[in-house]
Order: C-alpha cells, then structure tokens, then sequence
C-alpha cells in the first residue's frame, strides 16, 4: 500500500517522456492501433465465413492455432528479424491475439443465429447482404462485441510487452521497475493497467448499451422477462 | 348486349387472376430424395385452398417453390400465367406474403417495425410504412401499445398474429402459410383460425396454406388437397365432398375414423322443431306435469319471460306443488335453427341429459326442441347417403356415426 502511494504521489512520475500521461497515451496507442487493426481483418472476415458458411473450418482451426501462439516469443522473434525501432513488431503479435476471439465470436454469432429467422428475412424479400447487415448482424451483435470485448482487454493487458524490446507504455514502469529493484515503480505499473483494463470493459458495457437493440440484449430480456 | 358480356368476361379475367399453378412439378433434392413428384394443381384465386397430408409428404416443398426459397427440378409453377423462374426471387417474394411456424419475427426491431419489414424494403416514406403497420396490428386483433414492445414480450399466439400482419403489409394478393398455427396452444389455436376466417371475408386473398392437420385443413380450406408421401396429389376436393367421397383408402384413412362426425359439420340442421317441449320458467310445477303427461315425455325444456333457454326438468318425481323455477335445471346445449350444422345440434344434444337439442334462433330465442329419435334419424339418413356410393367398409365406418345421439340420449 505504501508502495503504491508513493509510485502515485511522485511527482517525478506525473511530468516528463516517463510520466504516467505519456505512458498511458503510448499504452493505448499501441493497444488502439492494434485493436482498431484486428477488428478490420476479423469481423469483415467473421461476417463473410458466417453468412456464406465458405472457410469455416480453416477459420476455426487457424484461430486456435493462433491462440496456441507466444506473445512474447513471437515479439522477440519478430524484432530478430525486423530490428526495433518502429511499433509494427510490437502490432503484430497484439493482433494475432486480438483476431481470433473477434473472428471466432463474429463468425459463431452470424452462424448461431437461429434458421428460421435466416428463412423468414428471405421469404420477406430480403436480398443476401440485407439478410446480414440488417438482421444477423443486429441479432449477433451482443456476441460480436462481446468477441471485441475480449480481444480489447488481452490487448491492454499484453500491451506490457511493448517493454522488453524498448518501447513504451505501462510496461515500462514494470519491467525498468523489476530491473532496478523498484518495487512501487512495478506494483504501480500493475495497478494502471489493471485499471485500464476495467475501463476498457466499462466502456464496452457502454457501447453495448448504445448500439444493441432492446430485444436482443441479455440483460434487458431477462429484466423485462421477471417484471 | 355483347358489351355487357364482354365487360363481365373481363371481370371474370381480372378476378381470376392471383391463380397459381403447378405444372407437372417436381422437386428432387440434392440427396435423391423426391419430395414432390408431378404435381399438377390450379389453386383459385380468392380462396384458402389447403394442403394437408401425412409428415414428410412434400407440403412445406411445394409452398416453397411459389415464392422460390426452393426451386423446382422439372415443371413449371406459374402465378397469373407467368412463369415464377422468370422472376428474380427477392423481387417475388416481396409480392407474396409468407408466414412460417414459429413467426420468424426479427428479434431486435419493434413490433410495428416488424410489420413494416417489406414496406421499407419497398421503399415507403416511413410514416407511411408504420402507419400502415398500425392498421394491420388492428387488424389482427393486436392492441396498438403492443407496438413499440419487442417481439420476446407476446405471447406465441401474439407473436403468430404479428406475423400474419406483416405478411399482409404491402397488400399482397398471395399469402403462402405453413403450418403457421402448429406452435401454439389449441384454444389459441382456435382463436388464430376464427381470426384467419374473418381476414379472409375481407380480404379475399388466394392463400396457400399447409398444415398436417386435417381439422384444421377441414376449418379452413374453400379446397383441400391431400399429398401423400412421395410427393404425389391423393385427392382435391372441397372439404364436404372429400368427407363425402374420399378418392382411395389412404384418403380414407387420413380423414380418419371421425369423417363422418366430421361431415356433419356441413349438413345443415333441417330438423323437426317440437313445440310442445318447453314450459315457462314462472309456471306451476302441476302444469309442468301435465304437460309432459300429454307429450309422453319425461323431460321439458324451461324458458324464461324473454323466450331464452335455461336449462331442462325431469318431469319424472316431481313434487305435487311448487314453480317451476324452485325445480332442479340441468344443463343444456342450443344450435342455431337457421344455419346450423347437424354437427352443431349433435354436440347441443350432447350437453343435455334429455339428449334433445335446443333450438334458437338468431337474437337466442327459443324455437323449439329437436328430439333425439329425430337427431338420430337424420344422422342416419346422412350416414346412409354417404354410403350410396363407397365401399362396404365405409358403411360399416358410418353406421357408427348415429350411435353417439343415441349414446347421448341415455346420459
Ligand atoms: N433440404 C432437403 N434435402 C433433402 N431432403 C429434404 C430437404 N428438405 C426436405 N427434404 C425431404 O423431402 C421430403 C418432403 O419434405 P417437406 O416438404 O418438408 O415435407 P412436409 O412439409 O410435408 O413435412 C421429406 O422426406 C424430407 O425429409
Ligand atoms: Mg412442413
């Protein structure tokens, strides 16, 4: 507790290229970018695998296969070869993380939606990419975000490797503060990102609240259902 | 002269159409299986026609292949002459309505929203669309503050007349209906069916509809046409002359043992009224008794100063003074004099230990009482004419049928 109060009151920690502002902004830049980059392989793919059933097997074993993958050895090994400098070798395992609960959860959402809905939004006259973007995806979109969610909290957590090849971010008070012995410095580092994770997923609850319909929101079925 | 026939042999046309035919249709799918086989069949414009048939006979095949969410494999399936390959499939469907078993309603759009589905992909100006989906909830007997809920807030039976209303919001001439009332409870089933009549005396649509029930296909359908497994047509009938004349045995079979109760459904109830049954609610026990002693009856039926039923006496140990209204009334059934069925008189004479039927007229006027020896002779006269024709085991299936009224008439 100690520790923690003096890594927060220092001063010296609040100012400069090492301050918490910097740090945090360098933090979520990386998760950010990395975030924003598997969303735009993942769901475009998870949507097309879903609505087509096309590559679903490849989706599901290559996801996991990924999942199997070493953050930290895949960082390394990207910087082996790439040399540091630039934010790509640290993007590049945040994304092989970040894709595959997206993609996963995007193409099972698609796909679970129930046949007779599918079978009816075409008896209505629905065409095939109104099919999906006007009804799967609103039915879906719970688990898509959810999938989003996920992603987003491993990212911000991960983001901490960033350190160990020299660049940014939250990591650093960790891995400089195990190196130098400065236990407030590491514990302090922890507890930032700890708490940019809750914010990550009090902002996903926010979103869900905004962008999931009424109907299709767990929460508010199950309330509505009781009373 | 020639103008006037000219002008009704156009009415004729334009009433005619909406008609659709299935030219020598068969589906075969993708595993071999041969769903539909040669179907040939011309559904009329303006009218429910039903198609009824065993599990796996093809029904819910040869809905499909109207609005194209299958295509046939050989024939053609033409609606108003055009040929439906011809058209392009969501074009199609937007023109026809379709209404599945579990409602199929979008989960995360409002009820109103639901209903004006294939308005707003028509591309109506959206007042106009929800305005319309307003109507149609009306319509359908739903209250409008269920408008704004989403669908998991009905019932099923709700839920199923959303779905009738939203296969009515462009005003298609068509509607295809498979199974759509088989999720739901039968009482609210009952009420779905009562509520489709009525539509239907409105709207007058051709509506293809599919069920496994031959009740209900029996309710509903202006034609019934019986597919048995395979694929193939057994019999297309109105629902009388298929209860009356069943083409084969399988037919037979699937009406089932009860066709013949079930065609008393469309006999009407032309029975001799007794006038000298009733007696009035505020009489004198004495002349309850005399009465009854001059009809030989032992049972007469009370009604009250308005001319309406309430209920029978037992005439036999009655006490020597009193009313009639102090006396024990037991329970009655009523049917309608002018239009009834002898189906509905059967089931008044059932509810009544006089085994007698009640009959009123239109404002529920007592008109007289129908006996159970003249109930029973008209069963049998229905019975014996249905035989005319088939065969031996038909007969034996019907002279059952008059045992019920008789049944009843010892309870
Ligand atoms: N997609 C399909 N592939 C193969 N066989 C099918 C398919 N759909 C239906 N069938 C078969 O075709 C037959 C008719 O099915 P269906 O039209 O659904 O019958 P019904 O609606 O009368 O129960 C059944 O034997 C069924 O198993
Ligand atoms: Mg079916």
């Amino acid at each position: 507790m100690n520790w923690l109060i003096e890594f927060f009151t220092d001063p010296a920690n609040w100012s400069g290229s090492s301050g918490i502002p910097v740090r945090l902004l360098e933090h979520l830049e990386f998760s950010a970018a990395a975030l924003l980059l598997s969303v735009l392989i993942a769901v475009p793919l998870g949507l097309w695998v879903g609505h087509t059933g096309k590559g679903a097997l490849f989706v599901v074993v290559s996801a996991n296969a990924a999942r199997a993958l070493p953050t930290l050895g895949l960082l390394v090994l990207i910087v082996l070869l790439m040399g540091v400098g630039t934010t790509l070798p640290v993007l590049i395992p945040l994304v092989a993380l970040a894709v595959p609960p997206i993609l996963v959860n995007t193409y099972e959402g698609i796909r679970g939606v129930e046949h007779d809905l599918r079978d009816a939004a075409y008896g209505m006259g629905l065409r095939g990419g109104q099919v999906l973007l006007r009804v799967l995806v609103p039915v879906a979109l719970p688990l898509i975000l959810l999938g989003v969610r996920v992603a987003a909290i491993q990212v911000v957590a991960t983001a901490t490797v960033a350190a160990y090849v020299g660049l940014g971010g939250l990591g650093r008070y960790i891995i400089d503060g195990l190196a130098t012995k400065d236990f407030p410095s590491t514990i302090g580092g922890a507890v930032l990102v700890a708490l940019l994770a809750l914010a990550v997923q009090l902002m996903f609850t926010l979103l869900g609240r905004m962008v999931v319909s009424p109907g299709v929101r767990p929460a508010v079925r199950e309330r509505l259902k009781a009373g | 002269m020639a103008v006037v026939a000219g002008a009704a042999a156009l009415g004729a046309r334009s009433a005619r159409s909406h008609v659709i035919t299935f030219d020598g249709v068969t589906k075969r799918y993708a595993d071999g299986t041969v769903a539909v086989n040669d179907l040939h069949l011309e559904i009329p414009t303006g009218e429910i026609t039903v198609l009824v048939g065993p599990s796996g006979c093809g029904k819910t095949t040869s809905l499909r292949m109207v609005n194209r969410m299958i295509d046939a494999s050989e024939g053609k399936i033409l609606l108003d002459g055009v040929d439906v390959q011809t058209i392009d499939p969501p074009t199609l469907r937007r023109g026809i309505g379709y209404v599945i078993q579990q409602a199929g309603l979008f989960p995360h759009r409002k009820i109103v929203d639901n209903v004006a589905t294939v308005p707003y992909l028509l591309g109506w100006d959206k007042r106009k669309a929800r305005t319309r989906a307003m109507e149609l909830l009306e319509r359908v007997g739903l209250d409008a503050g269920l408008a704004e809920r989403y669908p998991f807030q009905l019932s099923g039976g709700q839920q199923q007349r959303v779905g009738v209303a939203r296969a009515l919001a462009a005003d298609p001439p068509v509607l295809l209906m498979d199974e759509p009332f088989s999720a739901v409870d039968p009482v609210v089933r009952a009420d779905l069916q009562d509520e489709l009549i009525r539509l239907q005396n409105e709207l007058n649509k051709t509506i293809v509809f599919v069920t496994h029930d031959i009740d209900e296909a029996v309710k509903l359908g202006d034609r019934v046409a019986v597919l048995r497994v395979g694929g193939t047509l057994a019999q297309v009938d109105d629902p009388e002359t298929m209860l009356a004349r069943p083409a084969d045995d399988f037919v037979r079979e699937f009406l089932g043992g009860d066709r013949g109760i079930r065609r008393l459904s469309f006999v009407p109830a032309d029975l001799p009224l007794r006038g000298d049954l009733t007696v009035p609610i505020d009489a004198e026990v004495s002349e309850a008794a005399g009465a009854a002693a001059s009809s030989a009856v032992s049972w007469l039926a009370v009604v009250d100063g308005e001319g309406r039923p309430r209920g029978w006496v037992s005439t036999e140990g009655l006490p020597p003074a009193g009313k009639v209204a102090d006396l024990r009334l037991l329970p009655y059934g009523t049917f309608e004099v002018n239009g009834g069925s002898l189906r509905s008189a059967l089931d008044a004479a059932l509810l009544a230990p006089s085994g007698c039927a009640i009959a009123v007229d239109a404002d529920g006027k007592v008109a007289g009482v129908a006996t159970r020896e003249e109930l029973a002779r008209a069963t049998a006269k229905v019975a014996a004419d249905g035989a005319a024709q088939p065969a031996p085991a038909e007969q034996a299936a019907q002279s059952e049928q008059a045992v019920p009224a008789e049944g009843a008439g010892r309870g």
